[in-house]
């Protein structure tokens, strides 16, 4: 017995000597002190990157059966779903798993709102976030046009309308993007290129970034306390746990309630009652009829709501342009937080209250214009979606001087000194 | 040693032999886009298609719509009744750009109803905001509104085309080139000047 051992430790030594990976399991696992104090809201990293995992391998195996032509696609997804064995359940964990990974992400991002996980030193950590982020948003929407139901067509006539709106060289470039004079095979043929093979390959490299990024710092935690601060005399940090074995065991509980969930949706929820799956997708594409109502998937809700708000036209800028730059604004803005929060504390629970309060409006509007953009655009009253538009952005542009005016809270240096 | 060159030299020498490799670099990589951004424009398969269609007037009845598709784009065809074309007198102030002047029509479809017949309304079936099939409402049980509304966005449009101010769509609807071979057909695609 111990020979065996001891031939898979010398193989062990015998790898590490060429490749560091004794090093790199101390760097990034059982030498990684997180804060001793992680929360609920802690999990959706790791949650995060499991549904990535997810929708690469589920992903690859749909690749195997889908065809990428205007005349075929929407046939091929009907044949994974009714002739391949299995192939429902892979395409649903596909779909499913795409609204998912956006639930997980907004309350990862949520997260870093809470605590102030976006400040110095982890400003690099949360641009590249944001630059995963984006490119998921990119990878949702290509991933809805490979279909080709009546509505991912109607979404890419709409999505690459808005280059249009670019002053000059909008309508070329829109024709450009879309390989032909309306929305076609070229478009569809390169939007599979883009979803399959380019935008997964930057969401590998950055989310490898993210973590690398992160590992650099260390983690934040809910006291918003820099646990390298107080260390003891090996140099660790008093408050902080190795990640492994204590975080990796600790997590394996909220990851399997998670798979309850998402695959309880898999099996009885899998359109997720027309929000993961919109019943004008059950059409093919019609290129001569937008469906009555159109809306886009409800992680891009927002946005859209913000969009279509804009319709009046000032300083010479048409309101279609105006509508493009609010909801690219709406996304930008996200990133400059770190600059934008000038509070000498970290975490919500030593801000003030207008912190709190802006916080909250924040989290209102974001979900209100999410229920507004799956609506007709004339559901609610017109002022409704402005109003919202304007607290949303309110809530960024206001922060600078809410943040330097409130009184905080004094933050200890130990966690849990004071209780 | 007698042409002894300073590091100074040598330095400068340098930033520009190091600038000369930078420059002749991009200019390879231009170079190497050149093929991956010509290969996205259409194709000539895509530029061939489109040739212009025509259509029958007579099977469209009166106060009723006919969507056709040219170059793959719904082209709205309608027959406007005496109510309908009188709906948009005097709604100039509603609207963004009464006059047409947004270069949205040919020449001969740039009057009153943007149509060479007043009673037959030639459109490209694309809201101009985002580009989804703005509705045809007739009657005004839905909403209190008769004209061309858009779904996706809310746009709004009268009988002519011409879109209404507060709506998201910039411009009036397109009229596409057309022209009566007889009086009873209309070709759509062409103003049949090219036709020799």
């Amino acid at each position: 017995m111990s020979a065996v051992k001891d031939k898979g430790i010398n193989l062990l030594h015998w790898v590490d000597y060429r490749l560091p990976v004794i090093k790199a399991f101390k760097t990034h696992m059982s030498g990684y002190y997180a804060p001793k104090n992680l929360n609920f809201w802690y999990i959706f990293g790791v949650l995060a990157m499991l549904i990535f995992a997810n929708q690469l391998l589920s992903g690859i195996w749909l690749t195997m059966f889908y065809t990428p032509t205007a005349e075929g696609a929407f046939a091929s997804i009907e044949y994974i779903m009714r002739d391949i064995d299995s192939g429902w359940i892979i395409r649903y964990m596909h779909s499913v798993g795409a609204s998912f990974f956006f639930i997980v992400v907004y309350l990862h991002i949520f997260r870093g709102m809470m605590y102030g996980s976006y400040k110095k030193p982890r400003e690099l950590v949360w641009i590249i976030g944001m630059v995963i982020y984006f490119l998921m948003m990119s990878e949702g929407f290509f991933g809805y046009v490979l279909p080709f139901g009546n509505l991912s067509y109607w979404a890419a006539k709409a999505i690459l309308s808005l280059i249009g709106a670019i002053p000059l060289v909008g309508e070329d470039l829109q024709i450009w993007v879309q390989g032909d004079f309306v929305v076609g095979g070229a478009t569809l043929t390169r939007f599979f290129a883009f979803h399959v093979v380019l935008i997964p390959l930057l969401l590998l490299v950055c989310v490898y970034l993210h973590i690398i990024a992160l590992h650099q710092v260390g983690s934040n935690n809910p006291e918003g306390i820099d646990i390298k601060a107080q260390k003891d005399k090996n140099g660790i940090p008093l408050d902080g746990i190795p990640f492994h074995p204590y975080y990796t065991v600790h997590d394996l509980v909220p990851v399997v309630i998670f798979l309850m969930l998402f695959f309880a949706a898999v099996f009885y929820f899998p359109a997720g009652g027309g929000y993961f799956i919109e019943p004008p997708n059950y059409v093919p594409a019609n290129n001569l009829s937008t469906p009555d109502h159109i809306a886009p998937v409800w992680y891009f809700t927002p946005f859209y709501a913000m969009l279509r708000a804009v319709t009046i036209d000032f300083f010479g800028v048409d309101a279609k342009l105006w509508g493009l730059i609010v909801m690219g604004g709406a996304i930008v803005i996200v990133t400059f937080l770190p600059w934008l929060d000038k509070s000498p504390v970290n975490s919500l629970r030593y801000k003030g209250r207008p912190s709190k309060v802006m916080l909250m409006l924040f989290a209102i509007s974001f979900l209100v214009l999410g229920i507004l953009g799956t609506k007709p655009a004339d559901w609610a009253p017109f002022w409704v979606a402005p109003l919202f538009t304007i607290i949303y952005f309110g809530y960024f542009l206001a922060m600078p001087i809410y943040t330097r005016m409130e009184k905080t809270k004094p933050v200890p240096t130990r966690i849990g000194a004071h209780r | 040693m007698s042409s002894e060159s300073t590091i100074e030299d040598n330095n400068s020498r340098r930033t520009f032999l190091s600038g000369a490799t930078c420059a002749l670099f991009a200019l390879g990589g231009a170079g190497l886009a050149t093929p991956y951004v010509l290969s996205w424009k259409p194709s000539a398969r895509a530029k061939a298609a489109g040739a212009p269609i025509s259509v029958d007037l007579r099977k469209i009845p009166a106060g009723t719509m006919r969507v056709e598709e040219w170059r793959g784009l719904p082209i709205y065809i309608i027959k406007r009744t005496e109510e309908m074309l009188n709906s948009y007198q005097g709604l100039d102030d509603e609207l963004r750009n009464p006059e047409s002047d947004d270069e949205q029509q040919p020449e001969y479809a740039k009057n009153t109803h943007r149509s060479i017949k007043p009673e037959v309304l030639v459109l490209e079936g694309i809201c101009t905001h985002l580009g989804c099939t703005p509705k045809f409402r007739p009657n005004k049980n839905e909403a209190d509104f008769t004209g061309f509304f858009c779904p996706c966005h809310g746009s709004k449009f009268d009988f002519a085309g011409r879109v209404y101010k507060g709506v998201p769509a910039p411009t009036n609807l397109k009229v596409p080139p057309h022209y009566y071979a007889d009086d009873n057909t209309l070709v759509i695609g062409t103003d049949g000047k090219d036709t020799a």
